[in-house]
């Protein structure tokens, strides 16, 4: 440690070259943050948020084809089963088609006994189960658009027609509010599905989905096969997912995205691992005579190479570090931009960049304090 | 002249020592190769997108959906709708005299990618008049589907994506497998995807409401009248979009994303391949204060010198900025993409073309020019006495 100024004089002895080095690595270590970061908090969320006593099933075929609501009790039979909710796209917006809102027509006991960590007051809860076109809608939903309980608003669905107003436009009563209390944005709305059902001009009798609560998680895969099993070779078969595998097979649709994220971070990191490596060896092979007279003084060549790698590491680290930190001040602000559910910089990407520095901060010292270990004082003071 | 001439000849002094220099230099073209592959990469990405959906469409055609419908998917049109559709003026006529208008039946195709994962084929239904509604669908291997027969054909680029989906080959829907008797080329995204005749799809999946309905009108300018007379019939609720326009929509948060995504971290590499450049280029001018110095005391300007550093500066980022679009290219120069959501997915390529290239070039060269002209300016400043002491 009471080397430390040494070291410390030896990083400033060029004070413009250290500071466009610490600038590019900065640069560098913030945009990795924030790339892999996003892919990472993605993955933390779906294992956080998600649950694989959930079970989801969906027609084989795609998302969108219907299927029977035969299929409830039959579902609601199964031994393993604690609760069963049809799901119903309502395809909802508010005023205009472009101002979209997930609705789901489910059954709402049901849906609450699958989500048990949601939350409704139960006085609401008992208005919504007495009014046939009750809703129960997600806090922040009602926050954003100045919604109280009590009120009746015109939800647009770019799907059904109602049967009694003959337009695509439905009066919903706001019967509560539900908290998922669990940092999922509560900005859905929910309504009967037997309301549903009765009021659409077609389709009656399908539904989108079925949500299936198990009773015991370990044995959630099997169920999900036993199902698939129930309806296979029919006209209807079935592909059953827990929740956790269904999100990932949606956010899987969009695009290899993995590949690209990790195609560009590393295009970045080996620009930056080059440049940087470059210019650190440089400085060292600069102050070779320096060290020969450091040696002269008596430092063994263990010490003089200690420092190289000493002044490599707080190089290296430290402006990593400041990246990672710029990476994990903005990062909230990047999940906005793109509209999608706000996450904290996940610790794990800290630490494969704190990793990543340390690699950067070995290789790059690694030939110069070669170098300067085997040079002879003589020679290295002569400047050969 | 003179002046010139003295830039000209300090600026090809100094090109010739830069071999001297290799390892500095080297900085410089390979921290921008970097920079101009990734931003390169990234933009043939989005223009690849861009590029599939512009294909698609023509504004002599238009689009019609339901009222509330945001895309073709959650749209429908019953038998009736269909009717008064047909009978709206300014539609062009088939050879046969039909109206050409194709009813469109979409749904999603869940089916594995080559890649292993799972995708959303589109399966569009189409009716007979479609060959002159959208003539630019030719069939290029195999032959074309039989209406009555569940038969199907397949686009070319969707070939490139997912598995199992040659001729001769089956896709099952909801009752029984369907064949693929043919692949087709049409250029735009719908190659991303399967058609079939609607009727068939309609009677097989014991539905009557088609998805949309595409007309070709006559002209171009036809297209007031025909939305004009649709949207104000008290008797249907549709929207019409020329088909350009509904396009267009379809792409635009996908587009949106995409391009602020690449150009912000093309941004923020630049700044970093930046302060890399303004590095080695410092340290380019500090290894030859010297020779710089004595340049100035035999009478050589200033701007000789300053032009001479900004020259290698920017030739040495055009040179990286080559490297980086020929890495570019050769990794994804022939690459298709799929991107989607859970109902339907558009293939599109990457396309590497000379235009990128020369934005590649164009910011290496800013990069280059803003990264050489502080050290420029310091070896023009610097007491030419001091200097030469500096050995």
């Amino acid at each position: 440690m009471k080397y430390f100024p040494l070291v410390w004089a030896g990083l400033w002895r060029k004070r413009v070259r250290t500071i466009l080095t610490i600038l590019s690595i900065v640069v560098a270590f913030a945009l990795f943050g924030i790339i892999q970061g996003f892919t990472a908090a993605l993955d933390d969320a779906i294992d956080g948020l998600t649950d694989e006593a959930r079970l989801i099933v969906q027609s084989r075929v795609n998302i969108t084809e219907p299927l029977p609501q035969a299929f409830l009790p039959r579902l609601r039979a199964m031994n393993e089963v604690r609760d069963v909710s049809p799901y119903g796209f309502f395809g909802g917006y508010y005023q205009e088609p472009r101002q979209q809102i997930n609705t789901g027509a489910v059954d709402i006991e049901a849906w609450f006994t699958i989500l048990p960590e949601w939350e409704t007051d139960p006085a609401q809860m008992e208005t919504m189960m007495r009014t046939r076109n009750g809703a129960l809608v997600g806090a922040d939903l009602m926050e954003e658009h100045g919604w109280n309980v009590g009120d009746t608003i015109p939800l647009g669905s770019s799907i059904w027609t109602n049967t009694s107003t003959g337009t695509t436009t439905w009066e919903i009563y706001i019967a509560g509010v539900y908290h998922t209390g669990q940092g999922i944005p509560s900005d859905d709305i929910y309504i009967h599905y037997e309301f549903f059902d009765e009021a659409r001009t077609n389709g009656q009798g399908t539904v989108s989905l079925y949500h299936v609560r198990v009773n015991d998680v370990t044995r959630s895969d099997a169920v999900a096969q036993q199902i698939d099993g129930m309806f296979a070779n029919s006209t209807n078969e079935t592909q059953t997912q827990n929740e956790t595998d269904f999100t990932r097979g949606q956010i899987a649709q969009i695009g290899d995205i993995n590949f690209f994220v990790n195609a560009i971070a590393g295009a970045v990191l080996f620009t930056l691992l080059f440049l940087t490596g470059n210019t650190m060896m440089q400085s060292v092979r600069e102050r070779i005579p320096e060290l020969a007279v450091l040696k002269t003084y008596g430092f063994s060549n263990a010490t003089v190479t200690a420092f190289i790698y000493a002044e490599s590491f707080l190089l290296c680290l430290g402006a990593a570090l400041i990246g990672l930190g710029i990476a994990a001040a903005s990062f909230p602000s990047v999940f906005e931009a793109l509209d999608v559910l706000r996450m904290p910089l996940p610790m794990s990407v800290v630490a494969t960049g704190c990793l990543l520095a340390t690699i950067m901060a070995v290789v790059s010292a690694l030939p110069p304090a070669v170098r300067a270990q085997r040079s002879n004082i003589v020679d290295a003071l002569a400047g050969r | 002249m003179r002046t010139l001439n003295r830039i000209w000849m300090v600026t090809v002094m100094n090109l010739r020592s830069v071999p001297q220099r290799l390892g500095t230099s080297f900085v410089i073209v390979i921290g921008m190769a970097g920079v101009v592959g990734v931003l390169i990469s990234m933009l043939a990405m989005v223009g690849g997108l861009r590029q599939t959906l512009v294909n698609t469409g023509s504004p002599d055609r238009a689009v019609v959906l339901r009222n509330s419908a945001t895309a073709e998917i959650n749209s429908g049109l019953t038998q009736e709708t269909v009717a008064r559709i047909l009978a709206a003026p300014g539609i062009a006529r088939t050879a046969g005299g039909d109206p050409a208008v194709t009813t469109d039946m979409i749904i999603g195709v869940n089916h594995a990618k080559l890649g292993g994962s799972v995708g959303a084929l589109t399966l569009r239904g189409v009716s007979p008049a479609n060959a002159a509604v959208r003539p630019q669908i030719r069939i290029v291997e195999g032959r074309m589907f039989e209406p009555g027969l569940r038969e199907m054909i397949i686009g070319r680029s969707a070939t490139n994506e997912y598995a199992d989906v040659d001729i001769g080959m089956q896709i099952e829907l909801r009752e029984d497998p369907w064949d693929i008797v043919g692949i087709f080329e049409s250029g735009d995204s719908i190659e991303s995807g399967l058609l079939t005749d609607t009727a068939t799809l309609l009677s097989a999946s014991q539905r009557v409401v088609v998805s949309s309905a595409t007309a070709l009108l006559e002209s171009a300018d036809a297209y007031e009248q025909f939305a004009d007379t649709l949207t104000t019939d008290p008797t249907i609720e549709v929207q019409v979009q020329r088909e350009t326009d509904y396009y267009a929509q379809q792409g635009e948060q996908l587009q949106s994303i995409l391009s602020i995504v690449s150009n912000v971290v093309a941004g923020i590499m630049a700044v970093g391949a930046l302060f890399a450049a303004l590095n080695s280029m410092y340290s380019a001018v500090s290894t030859r204060t010297v020779e710089i110095a004595t340049l100035r005391a035999i009478g050589f300007g200033s701007a000789s010198v300053v032009i001479s550093i900004l020259v290698e500066a920017m030739l040495l980022a055009i040179a990286g900025a080559l490297l980086g679009a020929l890495c570019a290219w050769a990794l994804f120069g022939d690459n298709t993409l799929s991107m989607g959501n859970i109902v339907s997915s558009i293939v599109f390529q990457v396309r590497v073309t000379p235009a990128l290239v020369v934005t590649g070039i164009v910011w290496a060269c800013i990069v280059g020019f803003l990264g050489g002209l502080l050290p420029a300016w310091r070896a023009a400043r610097q007491p030419v006495a001091e200097a030469l002491r500096a050995v």
